[in-house]
Parts: structure tokens; C-alpha cells; sequence
């Protein structure tokens, strides 16, 4: 986030001179360059702009849309729910990685902005199923029938006495959501299907890392740490508000 | 079997059938989708009509979607999955030939997840809130958060590269040296999750009253451990192996890539690259529905092992 305060090297600056590409970390370059001369921590820094914009953007489309499904199936019921849960179903019997590389092969050519529709596309579902079950219990609670006794139509209802309910395990499952976006989009980036150069991602940079595992082992491990230390945090922060969020999982 | 006991397994047999044919709904619109003009989709560059005609044919393209659907499942059921546009061969007979790659690393995974796992968690079991427990506990967080095809390179770097014990990557000729790396980085997703779920569950078991009776037969620790608490205790952790299948299928493409592993998920990634349609809808869909039938079979052994739930 902070990055361009942070460090002098363009991203994308190629270093003049062949002596500086696949350099060792020093003190001019803390993480090295890699095998086009370019400063690895700056890198590292501007990718992790990308990985957390991806992660948290399409976490905010994924919650839209599976709060809508949810709320759409759970509330009004009957053979809507049926077919919204069917399809989620569907979606789910997939492992989640292999269905988004046949996404991709849809489109001509990959790219971030076809990693964003396909995750959207095949991540609301969890959300859409917790979402779902809030309001298939909120539905029937005293207040809320109350409410309807009062005289509110439905998107009141469900806007002021539903949705407000259903947030806590919504804010848990969408937090744990960015750090799975985030580990998808660096895998799709890592195969190829993903940012396409010059496009930031710590996935790409990894498959660079690749293939030159043997002579400069530096550019692999950095941005893979920087992915790693990224994924605990939010991970370690989805289990933390569910602790908070939710007494059950209290020990 | 009583009759109960075969009517719930055919329940939840049942249950499956719906699925099984979203998937291939699902799979099929993609395709269809990825398709659209045939000419463009056959190599693009050099469309030979040849080539065309016959995806045309294979698919009914002229047809509506619902026929082009139902002559597809037709091919389908015969096990005819197209042909492939890049080898020129029956998409069938290319994952056949991969398959067995792809089942061995994920045999072998599944095989390090549950072994490595069961231990770690039993350890941590032993003395819950020590050190060991707290290490142990804090690999298993850090081995759930790493990118599976990183912690490939970091270990490929360290045993292969460094320190040269093993090989980088390939197949070796089915050799187990080959076989150790990826087995091990497959696995090391799932490790962590079992271990979580094994401690979790001996400390449940461990509080019950049938421990405290063993214990007061004086029957030794190990014994306690071995024969009274991971057995009771093995219901949850094969609910875990089974979802561990979802990321040893997702962790395929990636691991079989770092380590170039000739099967199913590099084929799938490959395809994808070569814009080979037919390879790549095939793989989609044979790891599907292996997924499907996988899951099922772990809801069937859950039958097995827990009187409890057939009764339901």
C-alpha cells in the first residue's frame, strides 16, 4: 500500500549496465534484481499493491452478489432457493482452482481483469450459503415478524433486520475470502493465466523465480514470503473477528 | 448390511446423481462458450475445414443447445470426450495416459498429509498449552497459509538444488526419489489441517469417561493413546481427509507444474496455454468428477465408521 513512499526504483526500471541483472541482495537493492536488472524489493512492494487490491476488490464483488443470493434464496424460499442452492451446489462440486483454469481458457487471452471475473464468478458461494442461512433463521425470529406485522415490505425488512444480523459471520467468511483470492490469484499468475507482464504479481514474479531457482534463489524466496506473511495475516485476522464475532468458537 | 443401512447409502447415492449432472451442464456451457465460432476456435490461425466439419459435426453445432447438449452427453457416455486440436489424438486416450501420474502423487500426498498430521496432532495432544503444542500448532497455521507451489520451490531449492539429495523435477520413470518433493509439498497443505483437527478431537476424547476408566486399569499411555482415543478419535479426522480432497485437486495444477510432473493438472495447464479446447474442458471435468465421487466415498466410509450416523 505504502509503496511508492517507501522505496526510490521504479518497478520497471531496467537497470542500464548488464552487470546488475540477477544481482545478489545489497544494500542498494536489500532483496536483489532480477534477471532484467529490476530492483526485487520494489517489486515486491508494488505487486503486493496489486495482490491486496485483487484480494480485497473481488472480495467485495464476491459479497455483493452472494449476499444478494443469499438473502434472495433464504428469505423468499421455494423453488428460487431451490434452483440458487442447486447451482451453488454445482459450483462447489468443482475444485474451486480447476474450474477457474477452465474459466480462463473461455477468454482469448488471460489477464488480471479475467482472474477478477472468474473468481467473482466462483466465490459467492460460501458467502451466498452463510448469508442464506442467516436469513432462513432471522426469517421466522419475533422482530422480524413483528416488523412484518407492522406493515414493512420486504427490502425493509431485509435491508434494516436481516442483513444487519447476518453480518457478523458475513465480515468473517469474506475476511478469510480475500487471503483465498489473494493465494488464487498468485496461483493463476504463477501458470500463466493471470497478469500478464508488465502487469505486477507476486505470482508472476514466482514463476520467474522458476527459472532461476538454481543461479538466483533470491528471486523466489522473497516474493513468496511476502504472499505467505500477507495470507497469515489476514487469515490469522479472519480467525480473530470469529473468535470475537462468534461465541461458539470460544474454547 | 441391514436394509436400513442400505437404503440411507442409497440416499446419499441418490443425492449425488443431480450434482454429477450440473457438472457436466456446467462443463458443456463452457465449452460452448469457449467455442463460439469453431473456425476461430480450430488453431485459429490456419483453420483447416477438414478440422472445422468435423467439430462442427462432433458438436452439432447447427443444432440448438439443448441437442448440442444432449449429442455431447451421448458422446459422453461412450467415454468419447472429443479430440484434441494440438495432438491430434482422442482426448479419452491422453488423460488415461496422464491419470495414473496424478493418482500416485495424490496416493502419496494423502498418504504424507495423514501420517505427518496424526503425529503432529498427537504430540501436540499429549500436553496441551506446552511449547511442543504451540510450536507444532503454529507450523500448522503457517503450513495452511503457504502457496502450495511456493513452499514447492523453497523445497525443491533446499533438498534438490542445495543440498542435492533429491531431483529437481520429472517423472524418473516412477522411481520414489521423484516422487518424495511433490508428494511431500501436496501434502503439506493438508498436513496442517489434520494436525489441527487430530489435537482438537484427542483432547475431546481424552476428557471423556472411558479414558479415565482405561487409565484407571492402569493400561500404559502409548496404549491408551493407540487403542482407546485415536480410534474414537479417527471419525472427525476422516471428515478432514475428506475435504483435504479439494486441495490436494486444487493443489494438483500447481505442484505437477513446479515439478514438472507429467499428469493431469500440468496437462490441464498446458492445454490451457495451447488454447486445445477439447483437452482442457476433459480435464476440467474428469478432476469434477472425480472430486464428486471422492467426496461420495468419503460419506460412505463416514457410514462405515460411525454407527451413529446410519441411524439418521
Amino acid at each position: 500500500m505504502f509503496a511508492p513512499v517507501l522505496v526510490r526504483h521504479d518497478p520497471l526500471e531496467i537497470a542500464s549496465g548488464g552487470g546488475m541483472t540477477l544481482e545478489r541482495p545489497t544494500a542498494a537493492h536489500p532483496f536483489g534484481t532480477d534477471a532484467l536488472g529490476r530492483d526485487l524489493l520494489a517489486r515486491v512492494l508494488w505487486a503486493g499493491r496489486v495482490s491486496l487490491a485483487i484480494g480485497v476488490g473481488v472480495e467485495v464483488l464476491v459479497a455483493l452478489l452472494g449476499c444478494v443470493i443469499g438473502l434472495v434464496a433464504g428469505y423468499y424460499g421455494g423453488a428460487l432457493d431451490s434452483v440458487l442452492m442447486r447451482t451453488t451446489d454445482v459450483v462447489m462440486a468443482f475444485p474451486s482452482l480447476v474450474l477457474a483454469i477452465g474459466l480462463i481458457a473461455v477468454f482469448e487471452r488471460p489477464g488480471l481483469d479475467k482472474v477478477v471475473i472468474v473468481l467473482v464468478a466462483l466465490g459467492w458461494t460460501t458467502i451466498a450459503r452463510v448469508v442464506r442461512g442467516a436469513a432462513l433463521s432471522l426469517r421466522e425470529r419475533d422482530y422480524v415478524q413483528a416488523a412484518r406485522a407492522l406493515g414493512a415490505d420486504n427490502r425493509t425488512i431485509i435491508v434494516r433486520h436481516v442483513l444487519p444480523n447476518a453480518l457478523g459471520p458475513l465480515l468473517v467468511a469474506a475476511t478469510l475470502g480475500i487471503g483465498s483470492n489473494m493465494i488464487a490469484e498468485a496461483g493463476l499468475s504463477f501458470l500463466g493465466l493471470g497478469a500478464q507482464s508488465p502487469t505486477l504479481s507476486w505470482g508472476a514474479m514466482l514463476a520467474d523465480g522458476q527459472t532461476f531457482l538454481s543461479s538466483a534463489p533470491w528471486v523466489a524466496v522473497f516474493p513468496g514470503v511476502a504472499l505467505l506473511l500477507a495470507v497469515l495475516g489476514i487469515n490469522l485476522l479472519g480467525d480473530g473477528l470469529r473468535d470475537l464475532l462468534d461465541p461458539r468458537f470460544h474454547d | 448390511m441391514s436394509l436400513t443401512a442400505l437404503r440411507v447409502v442409497g440416499g446419499r447415492v441418490a443425492a449425488v446423481v443431480p450434482v454429477a449432472f450440473g457438472v457436466t451442464l456446467l462443463v458443456f456451457l463452457l465449452n460452448a462458450a469457449a467455442l463460439g465460432d469453431p473456425a476461430r476456435a480450430a488453431m485459429g490461425q490456419r483453420g483447416d475445414p477438414e478440422v472445422i466439419a468435423r467439430i462442427r459435426r462432433d458438436y452439432a453445432l447447427d443444432r440448438p443447445l439443448v441437442a448440442q447438449y444432449g449429442a455431447w452427453m451421448a458422446r459422453l457416455a461412450r467415454g468419447d470426450l472429443g479430440h484434441s486440436y494440438h495432438q491430434q489424438r482422442a482426448v479419452t486416450e491422453i488423460i488415461l495416459e496422464r491419470a495414473p501420474a496424478t493418482l500416485r502423487l495424490a496416493l502419496a500426498a494423502t498418504l504424507v498429509s495423514v501420517l505427518v498430521g496424526v503425529m503432529m496432532g498427537a504430540l501436540a495432544a499429549r500436553r496441551p498449552g506446552s511449547l511442543v503444542d504451540h510450536v507444532i500448532m503454529a507450523t500448522a497455521v503457517l503450513g495452511i497459509s503457504t502457496p502450495v507451489f511456493w513452499l514447492g520451490m523453497m523445497l525443491s531449492l533446499v533438498f534438490a538444488v542445495t543440498l542435492g539429495w533429491l531431483p529437481v523435477s520429472g517423472y524418473g520413470g516412477g522411481d520414489w526419489q521423484h516422487l518424495v518433493l511433490p508428494a511431500v509439498t501436496l501434502g503439506a497443505l493438508h498436513t496442517g489441517s489434520v494436525a489441527r483437527m487430530t489435537r482438537g478431537s484427542l483432547l475431546e476424547v481424552t476428557r471423556q469417561d472411558y479414558m479415565t476408566a482405561a487409565r484407571a486399569k492402569g493400561l500404559a499411555e502409548p496404549v491408551l493413546l493407540i487403542k482407546h482415543a485415536l480410534r474414537n478419535a479417527a471419525i472427525p479426522v476422516v471428515t478432514v481427509i475428506g475435504i483435504g480432497l479439494a486441495d490436494l485437486l486444487v493443489g494438483a495444477p500447481l505442484t505437477e507444474t513446479v515439478f514438472a510432473w507429467p499428469g493431469l493438472g500440468r496437462l490441464l495447464v498446458a492445454a490451457v496455454g495451447q488454447r486445445d479446447l477439447p483437452v482442457v474442458m476433459g480435464a476440467v471435468l474428469v478432476f469434477a468428477l472425480v472430486y464428486v465421487v471422492a467426496n461420495l466415498l468419503v460419506d460412505l466410509a463416514y457410514l462405515l465408521i460411525d454407527p451413529r450416523t446410519r441411524a439418521r
